[in-house]
């Protein structure tokens, strides 16, 4: 795609700004992603002890790395602002499309309301600790979904350039911690002594159990891709972004459960909801507790600014093809952002981060991260039969297809039971949402949506139709 | 492109346009809410029994006991994280049912999406 697609706003033809490269698309996807590390992995420790959670992460980076493959190749050829959504309404069809959208918009919503609650208890607990008792989390939740919102709404390069900073200060602050518990030992790391031998507490139902929480050490890494129509050159940057993030994310996963299960007993470590500021705090290390603070409060903020960006550009994509009330498909004349999209999430994200448990929240978000993966897998199928790779040029082709589209296929089976597990009641209220989501859009939304005008690829005629 | 036959969809309403969002945002807020509403959300969990509420009594030895110290815990007050356990049973039948409704949403999802799809490449492409 040669051309930022035009989108019509108030009578004049403006499009997204192209002024990213491949820096602020790995920010993009490694900031959303990487205050996985900082809280949230650690329940894979509960549901299935610390050995079950390794396992989990290396399985659940096996789902990623398969997921960043075929993003990469599918993202390189359809490069449109939504991402996923764009390339399924390209590949699949309109009411698979929607859904993505859909997918998409709930699990970073979700997201960046589970951000805003860890942020406001981090403040919370830290506040207690510093002898300011009685602080109340709320203002810090609203605060930051609110400001986090505005500088969106301002523009996409003043925010990506935002996340590049604190995300890169926020890794560095992981890879410190390494080196102070490896190189500099400045605490002990007694690995054995703290499983005490519970390797598998609940056998190896707990190491299906924990993939629930697995997908945490890396969910969100696909939005890369959602600001296709802002990146300077996206068949290079995409794949570029995306593949180094996807490393970046394996290397920080496994650092930080080598030292926090070096550091903490597993049955603490299962229910810890700041775990590597914990960690920080076990090396009795005032400037590594300062550090380990400053990297929690920037993940959080940098994953929740990644994710009001992602979720707008996809709630924006669907006004702007009809698919939502075509109001939100407008650009801003002046910060050339999707600023109605990104008004009207606010007070999405302000409604579950202050009404719901965090637990909940981010089930919620990785079951909609795992419907999406579930769809990429067909997808990517799909793409190839349709369009064979002598047919149109991508700007990456993954190796060893189709077994990545399998792989992931059999590990979202897999997911899907280790939810059931435990949280059996939101996947099922999940899938009625989208059942009922679906007809509404097949029965009703679909006629406002113009047919031909969808397809926008300059691509031959898929094989087939 | 083939220009006849092209579908032309109606321009639709502020008041339907802010419907169908309000639609949607009520949509989600139901799915999320009603099993918090019933007590249907989280995780089933039970609890071990100990002989004693020591350090060794609930299975901790030297290395765990120093650590749930350091981070402030006494054997009293770490009691409940010790004891906390998943209880992974469940109904079979609950577990076919649930892959039934997800296997059955992605065959509608996806018939539904393939005869809308084959709308938009006739009108983009025209008839073969």
């Amino acid at each position: 795609m040669t051309q930022a697609q035009a989108t019509a706003s108030h009578g004049e033809k403006v499009s997204l700004l192209r002024v990213l490269g491949p820096g602020h698309v790995w920010a993009l996807g490694v900031g959303i992603v990487l205050v996985g590390e900082y809280m949230g992995w650690n329940f894979a420790v509960g549901k299935g002890g610390a050995v079950a959670a390794l396992i989990a992460c290396w399985f659940a980076g096996l789902l990623y790395t398969c997921v960043a493959m075929i993003d990469s190749e599918v993202t390189s050829t359809v490069a449109a602002a939504g991402g996923q959504y764009a390339q399924a309404k390209h590949i699949v069809g309109p009411l698979l499309a929607f859904n993505v959208g859909l997918f998409l918009v709930m699990a970073y919503t979700m997201l960046e309301a589970a951000n805003a609650i860890t942020l406001g208890y981090l403040v919370q607990a830290v506040g207690g600790m510093a002898g300011f008792e009685g602080g109340h989390d709320k203002p810090f939740i609203v605060l930051t979904i609110m400001f986090l919102a505005w500088l969106n709404y301002r523009g996409v390069y003043a925010t990506l350039t935002f996340n590049l900073v604190i995300t890169a200060i926020a890794f560095i602050a992981i890879l410190v911690l390494f080196m102070a518990v490896t190189a500099a030992k400045v605490v002990p790391l007694n690995h054995a002594g703290l499983i005490h031998g519970e390797t598998l507490p609940y056998g190896w139902m707990g190491v299906l159990a924990a993939m629930h929480f697995g997908l945490w050490y890396y969910l969100g890494i696909e939005g890369t891709t959602q600001a296709a129509e802002e990146v300077r050159s996206p068949a290079r940057a995409l794949p570029l972004g995306t593949m180094t993030g996807i490393i970046t994310l394996l290397i920080a996963a496994t650092m930080t459960w080598y030292i926090c299960v070096g550091l903490m007993p597993w049955e603490y470590l299962g229910q810890a909801t700041t775990p590597l500021f914990d960690a920080a705090r076990l090396t009795s290390s005032v400037p590594l507790m300062v550090l380990l603070f400053i990297g929690t409060m920037f993940a959080t903020l940098a994953s929740a600014n990644g994710c009001i960006n992602d979720a707008s550009r996809a709630w924006f994509s669907m006004g702007r093809d009809h698919y939502l009330p075509e109001w939100f498909g407008a650009v801003h004349p002046k910060y050339r952002t999707p600023f109605r999209s990104i008004i009207f999430l606010v007070p999405v994200a302000l409604m579950f981060a202050l009404g719901a448990p965090l637990d909940q929240v981010i089930t919620f978000s990785i079951l909609s991260g795992l419907l999406e993966y579930t769809v990429m897998s067909f997808n990517m199928i799909m793409f190839r039969n349709k369009w064979p790779l002598d047919t149109i040029k991508r700007g990456y082709v993954h190796p060893m297809h189709p077994l990545p589209a399998i792989v992931l296929l059999v590990l979202c089976g897999v997911t899907y039971f280790a939810v059931f597990l435990g949280y059996g009641t939101q996947l099922m209220a999940m899938m009625v949402f989208y059942i009922v989501a679906s007809a509404w859009f097949h029965f009703h939304r679909y006629q406002f949506v113009r047919r031909g005008a969808q397809f926008t690829m300059n691509w031959p005629r898929p094989r087939g139709y | 492109m083939a220009k006849e036959g092209r579908y032309e969809p109606p321009k639709q309403s502020a008041f339907g346009q802010i419907f169908d969002s309000l639609f949607l945002l009520v949509l989600v807020s139901l799915s999320l809410f009603v099993p918090l509403w019933l007590g249907l959300a989280g995780g089933g969990k039970t609890e071990l029994t100990f002989p004693e509420k020591t350090w060794q009594g609930m299975g901790q030895n030297d290395v765990t006991a120093a650590a749930f110290e350091k981070l402030g815990f006494t054997p009293e007050t770490a009691h409940g994280i010790i004891a906390s356990r998943f209880d992974y049973s469940f109904d079979p039948l609950t577990a076919i049912i649930t892959a039934l409704v997800i296997t059955a949403y992605f065959i509608f999802v996806f018939r539904f999406s393939d005869k809308e799809y084959r709308d938009v490449i006739r009108e983009r492409f025209g008839d073969k």
